[in-house]
């Protein structure tokens, strides 16, 4: 079993980038065996993507194939009609895709689009299909297997939505499945159980396949070889055990690297509390569920706390009802001790000054047509008076602390990298001089190397400029790295709150053990050790938290 | 020097737009200088040929068509401007406010809109001209709030676009005021899309007022109109003359220029390319 | 979802009848006084008042007018002693039969050149289509009828330029006799449903799981027909519903370039005469079908769409 199933030698693949043709894929080749994982990985613009797609002998609309060859079982696809390719895809080549939400038809039943490709391609009537559907739904895990397939897409969660996207790329017996990644958009608990889902199945037909992402701890899981890409070259390739244990690059060792944890800070008894959120219990108007429900948190001056928990947890909310955006239907905010008004009409401007916020997504959280100079300079004015050469100063001196250059200061938001985005609205919040920024997953969007330095500096900045920060996040590596305290939330409920030594060492919440052992490790065996250990009923699932 | 990249940057059907546009704009603005004849000056016989001493011939009662082609394009291009001028004024502001403002002032507004865009603006138009006669003021405000309904949602959604942004919601936690919000935050960003639906709505304002002169209800003689022109003189049409044609291609040619221009303007700005 | 929106439509009918009369009778001043002259006694005025039955409160004159015009009774025509009713039925057929016609060629037509030209788009084909119809919207309608109009009537004489249809005119005679009008009008709204109808088709097939389809293998043919069209039929629905409207809107200009007795011909007329009855009840029903045509695409694009149709 050691024959080459896809071979690709030199392939060079442009995309049409404002109507020029520039190479995104570099002359890049791989060797795949029957029944072996190969990894794709690396950060945005790697051309991971593009790269594992030609595995179908297909591009992206503006991307083209320029050179290079693709041998799937000795059959050249490169310059192939149409309809030949058409009967390798969705039966010899399989893919699944990013988002299953948007890949799946919603006006056709899960079961349909199953039975769609088998049939098409002439392997399988549709009494056949169905029955096969039925037994990969059930191997898959998916609930009610038996009925799930006649559920239209929308019917079903997004975690099951991805099983029975794999379950639909296996349904024709494939060679190589494509998985694009799969897991990315989901939670760490449910990423965990499609995961697993994905590679008891993958292992168990001796299936082929190409699993692209930009977590190596995921790729760590489910890879035999890895591949690292960067800018449409190829980093370093090897077995992944081997490379794990003993990077050879650079690049590679810097992906790898482990996360400096932040010393404990000695909490000073002299109580010092800066915000005080009391038994805060808030909805949105119209609705009659609570998004959060008795949330009391302390937060002292020059300390971290960390608002953890997953999507629907109600950690966002809660940053907007701090704000006042949302104002909330019980409890009180304290700020220095002394109440705020509920809503935003009625703060005072030093109240408002006083905390100020960062967003997830640096793209749109500057506006796309105002210069550098009044994205930082406009709080400079607003809140403390300062215009003409005063501001331009105290701008200069902000980007300074931000560590981007000065003669960046008449470009716009689009002139600019994520990570540089994300530094400019560090510096719009610093030039209101606040005493607490709420950061709200302020690192989600970047990647793994950019992230870093963000946090780097938001580190530096607490320890010169004694600020506070709230920080919402689902990253549980996140947390680590910059927390003093630690409050884990779960369907707007706080399920604990404490020092981090406290909350992430033994003995654990229940719910906290569960997300804890949910993020994926470098180890390679550590999702199949965690699987034996729930199953042995050692660690919580879902499942166990949900009867509690 | 912008003016040259701009021009350079478009593809070759915007370029003929752009010259359309430009002819009839200047035709306007220079009409008495440019026409060889006055306005309603009777120069010839009845119906002459085209192509003979005069241009264009003449029309129904001896007056110089080509004359009145030129001061037409004046009258009805101006009538049209204002019009349409007046109808982004409001519509955008109306837009602006309720997606700003949003809660019971969106309400408001949006069924008020909704139940005066579902009159079809034919029909509102002819309602308003019979009630209260045709005057140029008149007709601008009437087509003006008219056309502000569909200005209004069109505005709404491209603020609604903007406002969901996290730097709105900055804006409003700094504590900026509505205006500022409205003119530095959402403003410039939905002036890209409203500029090309002002050339749109141009074209739609621009065929309602030569469809309401066409039918005796726009702009009065002698004042000289292209949509009145052609109805005047479609008599002809039975006899063979074919000069209700040309004012009715003048206004083809215009908003078939406009619609150049506007369509590759917006296919560059969204980035569209539909080669899926 | 439905009823709330047949409830809202019904709401608007309502709620443009009162702006047409109110409105009518606000922008147009004391008819009394215009036509008494500003030196009439204020017990002339009251007369006349009293005999246009003007003395009573507008909202109370509303409602009745409402009840009245709802069982067909819709008022005297100032021009003459024919009562609305009668001058709107010989003429409602006529409109109708033109709308009908018309929609019956153009919209297979234009929905299947929409489709094609979906498929084979940026080639010569769709390019050469696209300008045809850009061209064809953008101009008036007016210019479209007269250049018909010379080549066909003048030009060729295969139709007659005036189309005086008559009550007495048998199928084919009516049918030769309104053909320029049928004509123009199903040029103007093929164009019009062919681009919206290639426009929904092409932002469709941008979605990902037209993509998925691809990626399995799936033939384009079946691809259009299996994964696009279930998806489509909301937005065709739109178009063809609101192409129904058009055409019952835009007959008014065409109407009168054919000098054909239609309703939109006769609402112009008594523009020019400001025969107030009549050009409210026409105001009312053009507007009326306006409406409910909208309701209607609403409503079927609601049923057709799958998301709802199949609830959680």
């Amino acid at each position: 079993m050691t024959e080459s199933l896809l071979e690709i030698k030199d392939i060079l693949i442009e995309a049409d980038i404002e109507g020029e043709w520039k190479p995104i894929v570099n002359s890049l080749s791989m060797t795949l065996k029957r029944g072996e994982v190969i990894g794709l990985i690396g950060e945005s613009g790697a051309g991971k993507s593009t790269f594992g797609l030609c595995a179908l002998g297909y591009t992206k609309p503006g991307c083209r194939i320029v050179s290079g060859s693709i041998k799937l079982d000795g059959q050249e696809l490169v310059g192939q009609p149409e309809a030949e390719l058409r009967n390798i895809r969705g039966n010899k080549v399989a893919y699944v895709a990013q988002s299953a939400a948007a890949s799946f038809n919603p006006a056709h039943t899960l079961l349909d689009q199953f039975s769609e490709a088998p049939i098409q391609h002439g392997k399988m009537v549709a009494s056949e299909a169905s029955v096969r559907g039925r037994e990969i739904f059930a191997q898959l895990d998916l609930p009610e297997p038996d009925t799930i397939g006649e559920r239209y897409p929308h019917q079903v969660s997004g975690g099951q939505l991805q099983r029975a996207m794999t379950a639909m790329a296996l349904g024709s017996n494939p060679d190589i499945i494509i998985f694009d990644e799969p897991t990315t958009a989901l939670d760490v608990t449910t990423q965990i159980e499609v995961l697993s889902a994905i590679k008891e199945a993958v292992k168990s037909r001796n299936v082929a396949a190409i699993y692209i992402t930009h977590d190596l701890a995921v790729v760590a899981q489910m890879a035999d070889r890895i591949m690292v890409l960067r800018y449409g070259d190829l980093v370093e390739e090897g077995d992944a055990r081997e490379m794990l244990a003993n990077p050879k690059q650079e690049y590679t060792q810097k992906l790898l690297a482990v996360r400096s944890l932040r010393d404990n800070k000695i909490i000073d008894d002299a109580q010092n509390t800066i915000l005080e959120i009391h038994d805060v219990t808030a909805r949105y108007p119209g609705t009659n569920i609570d998004v959060l429900s008795n949330i009391s948190i302390k937060l002292e001056k020059g300390k971290t706390v960390a608002v953890v928990g997953e999507s629907g947890s109600g950690k966002s909310t809660l940053a907007r009802v701090i704000t006042g955006l949302l104002p909330p239907s019980k409890g009180t905010v304290s700020f220095r001790g002394e109440v705020l008004p509920a809503s935003l009409k009625e703060k005072s401007r030093d109240n408002l000054r006083s905390i100020q916020m960062i967003y997830q997504m640096a793209d749109v959280a500057m506006n796309p047509r105002q210069r550098i100079r009044e994205i930082i300079g406009r709080p400079v004015e607003f809140y403390l008076g300062k215009t003409g050469a005063e501001n331009e100063a105290r701008v200069l001196e902000l980007m300074k602390q931000i560590e981007i250059p000065e003669n960046f200061i008449d470009r716009f938001p689009g002139q600019l990298s994520g990570g540089e985005k994300q530094r400019i609205c560090i510096a719009r919040a610093l030039a209101a001089e606040p005493e607490l920024i709420i950061c709200d997953e302020v690192t989600s969007a970047l990647d793994q190397l950019v992230a870093e330095g963000i946090l780097d500096l938001l580190q530096n900045l607490q320890n010169e400029l004694n600020v506070s920060y709230l920080f919402i996040t689902h990253d549980l590596a996140t947390v680590k790295a910059i927390a003093d305290e630690i409050v884990v939330m779960y369907q707007g409920k706080i399920v604990e709150q404490g020092p981090k030594a406290q909350i992430l060492e033994p003995p654990y919440e229940d719910y906290t053990e569960l997300l804890l052992s949910s993020v994926p490790e470098m180890d390679p065996d550590w999702l199949d050790d965690l699987v034996e250990r729930r199953k042995r009923g050692e660690a919580p699932t879902s499942e166990t938290l949900g009867q509690r | 020097m912008k003016i040259i990249e701009f021009i350079k940057d478009l593809n070759w059907s915007a370029r003929i737009g752009l010259i359309i546009i430009l002819f009839f704009a200047f035709c306007a603005a220079f009409a008495p200088w440019v026409a060889p004849y006055g306005e309603s000056q009777i120069v010839g016989d009845v119906w002459e040929p085209i192509g003979g001493e005069f241009l264009f011939g003449t029309d129904l009662i001896g007056r110089d068509m080509l004359s009145r082609l030129i001061f037409g394009a004046r009258n009805t291009i101006v009538l049209a401007l204002i019009t349409t001028a007046c109808s982004f004024s409001l519509g955008a502001l109306m837009g602006f406010l309720a997606a700003t403002m949003g809660g019971w002032v969106d309400q408001l507004l949006s069924r008020i809109v909704d139940i005066i865009i579902s009159v079809p603006t034919l029909i509102a138009a002819l309602i308003v001209v019979s009630a209260v006669g045709t005057s140029f003021f008149v007709l601008a405000a009437v087509i003006g709030i008219i056309y502000a309904m569909p200005v209004y949602r069109i505005a709404r959604a491209v603020a609604m676009d903007v406002e969901v942004m996290d730097y709105v919601e900055a804006a409003r936690l700094r504590g900026e005021g509505l205006w500022w919000i409205m003119k530095r935050e959402i403003l410039p960003n939905a002036m890209t899309p409203l500029a090309a639906e002002f050339g749109l709505r141009f074209c739609f304002v621009f065929l309602l007022i030569s469809g309401l002169s066409f039918l005796g209800l726009g702009l009065q003689p002698p004042l000289a109109d292209w949509g009145a022109m052609v109805r005047s003189n479609s008599e002809g049409i039975a006899w063979g003359f074919m000069h209700p044609l040309i004012p009715a291609s003048c206004i083809a040619l215009l908003t078939i220029g406009i619609n150049l221009l506007v369509d590759s303007l917006v296919h560059k700005a969204s980035g569209l390319r539909d080669d899926h | 979802m439905i009823l709330k929106r047949v409830g809202l439509g019904l709401f608007t009918l309502l709620a443009i009848s009162l702006l047409i009369t109110v409105g009518v009778e606000m922008l147009s001043g004391d008819v009394c006084t215009a036509i008494l002259g500003q030196m009439a006694s204020e017990e002339t005025v009251a007369a006349c008042h009293k005999k246009l039955d003007l003395d009573r409160p507008m909202f109370v004159r509303y409602v009745e007018w409402l009840f009245n015009f709802l069982q067909g009774d819709m008022g005297n025509s100032l021009a003459n002693e024919r009562t609305v009713l009668e001058l709107i039925s010989a003429r409602i057929g006529n409109t109708l039969y033109l709308a009908a016609l018309s929609s019956l060629v153009a919209i297979p037509l234009g929905i299947s050149l929409g489709v094609v030209a979906a498929l084979y788009r940026n080639t010569g084909f769709d390019r050469g289509i696209s300008v045809t119809t850009l061209s064809t919207i953008s101009v008036p309608d007016f210019f479209v009828a007269y250049i018909l109009m010379a080549l066909f009537a003048v030009k060729f004489q295969i139709f007659p330029a005036i189309s005086n249809v008559s009550s007495g005119m048998g199928f084919w005679e009516r049918f030769y006799v309104s053909g320029l009008p049928v004509l123009t009008l199903t040029l103007i709204s093929i164009a019009h449903m062919m681009r919206m109808t290639r426009a929904s088709i092409v932002n469709l097939l941008a979605s990902p799981y037209i993509e998925m389809a691809k990626l399995k293998g799936i033939k384009p043919g079946r691809i259009i027909v299996k994964h696009a069209l279930p998806n489509a039929w909301a937005p065709i629905i739109q178009v063809v519903i609101l192409n129904i409207a058009f055409m019952v809107v835009g007959v008014v200009i065409i109407e009168v370039v054919f000098v054909y007795p239609g309703l939109g011909a006769l609402m112009v007329d008594s523009v020019q005469l400001r025969n107030m009855p009549v050009v409210q009840a026409t105001a009312m029903i053009f507007a009326a079908a306006y409406v409910l045509l909208n309701l209607l695409a609403d409503v079927l694009s609601i049923i057709a769409n799958p998301r709802l149709r199949h609830r959680r």
